[in-house]
């Protein structure tokens, strides 16, 4: 997904930010005292067009920060939501807290696992699906509660699994 | 969108209806509609909205205003319950001293937590209208919500919200000719607990890992960028305007004798009851009260044990259900108020296996910074999945009750750990035997080698 037309030299491998993404970043930064703060935001500006942040991105953010790659490996390896591997085309965040711990939880994880065949970490053979767990999505009155990308859904039940997915082509 | 999909998309929603709710007496959510939808700009100034903020700005001082929040000891309401007045009271400013920021902690991630949600999806204005006066207050520069990064309707509610007060002038330079500046601006988290953390929140908003900091210095003297900076909840922050619009006597009336604190609460119950869900009462209701309007318990079973505010309270009896809900009262019974909303559990829930999950998740989003918290949760999750499985050993339960006391208030370098201890230490006290039902082997592998590595 590489735009070699508009090559930006980087110290990573290939990887090279997109202009829009560049711009965005850049744009972030305004809003704060120091660049560092737009951080976290570049991780997830980059990981909305890759779908990922490959660590050829690291040198390149930082550089756009104007801070050292080290300080961007160190926020990116600790936010959950910021991915260092390749995930399928669609990330079901299934919630594990205790409300939905409480309303069967459970039971639901153990559905995706069986409709999909992986379990927590792992990415459907086809690239479709990853499957993870997250914390307490603030949907407990409607627990056990999912997210299926930026859409939340509860309470599920895991009759509801096929036909959910289906929506996620 | 499938038909699937639409049946179950999660909707947040308030259970009184608009005829039970005055602005009288519900300042949170007597505005809000029974369809849910956003409160726009329009409706919201068509609904009083921004008049604390025309009474305030330029009218009274900073000080004044301190001193009315002070008074009106609004506790807050992320969970600790410290009186966000006082809070104020200890921001410095003026003479040399360098403007600071002002900053809603809208990373809601408490298990069992759904009530700021209902506010920032429906009602972003009012959040709005209380951080412009709380930055009044507070001589703030600038403020920000950090809202967490899974509220993705919030986000495009606030985003809207923002644009609306912008163009309209309730952001920006000299609001309503009070020649006071104060811009917002939204930052969005990617996950992890800790940054709920007012210190790791702030870490976190710099742009780095969201290790908590030591206090002193308290964010109010050296917070974000070393600027004096105040952190306060979603609903803390949504009881602003009516305070300073309506006064104290009328705040502290709300709660009607109910409690020493005065306002109301936004409380809910969540567990496998018949009507899970938010409702906005005054301040000292108690649980049964609460369990009664949830509808009781599912399918008829009996309650066993309920967290009165999150996951990091302690567990507490149905006798107990007789008690008010607010900060003293359920800190005097050995656990914490926290966030409000009840989590039931029945009798057919294992305490055990109930401690284990709420053992996993705090040993999940430990920050790593910290011996005791980082090694520690992880050492009674082992414990706990032992115990579980009918495969613990003799001294188990008296190293988890060791375990929760070295996690203590004090012991470690944030709450966080102490929040995962609560729960535990009530469940041992209370449920023992089903804890000790779990031991079958003498004392072995879990004291001498106490550490499993990677397996959380």
């Amino acid at each position: 997904m590489n735009d070699t037309a508009h090559a930006i030299a980087t110290d990573g491998d290939g990887f090279v930010l997109h202009p829009e993404d560049r711009q965005a970043i850049e744009h972030e930064r305004e809003h704060y005292e120091q660049p560092q703060a737009a951080c976290i935001e570049a991780l997830k500006i980059v990981q909305r067009r890759h779908g990922w942040v490959p660590d050829a991105a690291i040198p390149a953010i930082a550089a756009v920060l104007g801070i050292g790659a080290a300080s961007v490996e160190g926020v990116a390896t600790f936010y959950s939501l910021i991915f260092r591997q390749p995930v399928g085309r669609h990330v079901i965040l299934i919630c594990d807290s205790s409300s939905c711990f409480l309303t069967d939880y459970e039971a639901l994880r153990d559905a995706f696992s069986v409709e999909l065949g992986i379990g927590f970490g792992e990415t459907t053979p086809d690239d479709r699906f990853t499957l993870l767990p997250v914390c307490c999505l603030g949907a407990c009155d409607r627990g056990p509660a999912l997210m299926i990308d930026d859409d939340t859904y509860g309470p599920v039940s895991p009759d509801d699994v096929a036909d959910l997915l289906e929506g996620y082509p | 969108m499938t038909a699937s999909r639409a049946a179950h998309r999660y909707r947040c929603q308030l259970h009184q209806s608009a005829a039970e709710r005055r602005a009288e007496t519900h300042p949170l959510t007597w505005r809000l509609r029974e369809d849910g939808a956003m409160i726009g700009l329009d409706e919201y100034l068509d609904k009083d909205g921004y008049a604390a903020v025309r009474q305030v700005l330029g009218q009274r001082s900073a000080a004044d205003v301190i001193a009315t929040m002070k008074e009106a000891n609004v506790r807050g309401r992320g969970g600790a319950g410290f009186s966000a007045g006082l809070k104020w009271s200890l921001t410095l400013q003026g003479g040399d001293l360098p403007r600071g920021y002002l900053v809603c902690n809208a990373d809601e991630m408490e298990p069992g937590t759904f009530k700021d949600r209902l506010l920032l999806e429906q009602q972003p204005h009012l959040l709005i209208e209380g951080m412009i006066l709380g930055g009044y207050a507070n001589n703030s520069r600038f403020g920000y919500i950090f809202l967490r990064g899974e509220y993705i309707e919030a986000a495009q509610a606030l985003s809207r919200a923002l644009d609306e007060a912008r163009a309209a002038g309730w952001l920006g330079s000299d609001i309503a000719g009070s020649g006071f500046d104060f811009d917002i601006a939204l930052h969005t988290g990617a996950g992890r607990y800790i940054c709920g953390e007012e210190t790791a929140l702030i870490s976190s908003l710099e742009g780095k890992r969201a290790n908590p900091r030591a206090k002193p210095p308290f964010p109010g003297q050296s917070g974000a960028w070393g600027k004096p900076t105040v952190v306060n909840n979603v609903e803390t922050l949504c009881n602003v305007p009516a305070v300073l619009r309506h006064g104290v006597e009328w705040y502290q009336g709300l709660s009607g004798g109910l409690s020493n604190d005065g306002g109301t609460k936004l409380y809910g119950v969540s567990g496998k009851v018949n009507r899970p869900g938010l409702w906005e009462l005054p301040i000292g209701t108690s649980g049964r009260e609460l369990l009664d309007r949830a509808g009781g318990m599912r399918e008829g079973r009996a309650l066993k044990t309920w967290l009165p505010g999150g996951g990091s309270t302690g567990f507490l009896l149905p006798e107990h259900l007789e008690l008010a809900l607010d900060f003293d009262t359920i800190g005097k019974q050995g656990s914490r108020l926290g966030t409000g909303l009840l989590a039931v559990v029945n009798e057919d829930q294992s305490v055990v296996s109930l401690a284990r999950n709420l053992e996993e998740f705090f040993a999940r989003e430990s920050c790593g910074w910290c011996t005791p918290c980082r090694d520690g949760l992880p050492w009674t999750v082992k414990i706990l999945r032992a115990l579980e499985h009918g495969e613990g050993e003799q001294g188990d339960i008296e190293l988890l009750e060791e375990l929760a006391d070295d996690l203590g208030p004090g012991k470690t370098f944030c709450a966080h750990a102490p929040g995962a201890a609560m729960p535990l230490e009530s469940a041992l006290r209370y449920f023992r035997e089903e804890f000790e039902r779990g031991v079958t082997h003498p004392r072995g592998a879990a004291h001498a080698d106490p550490i499993p590595v990677g397996e959380v």
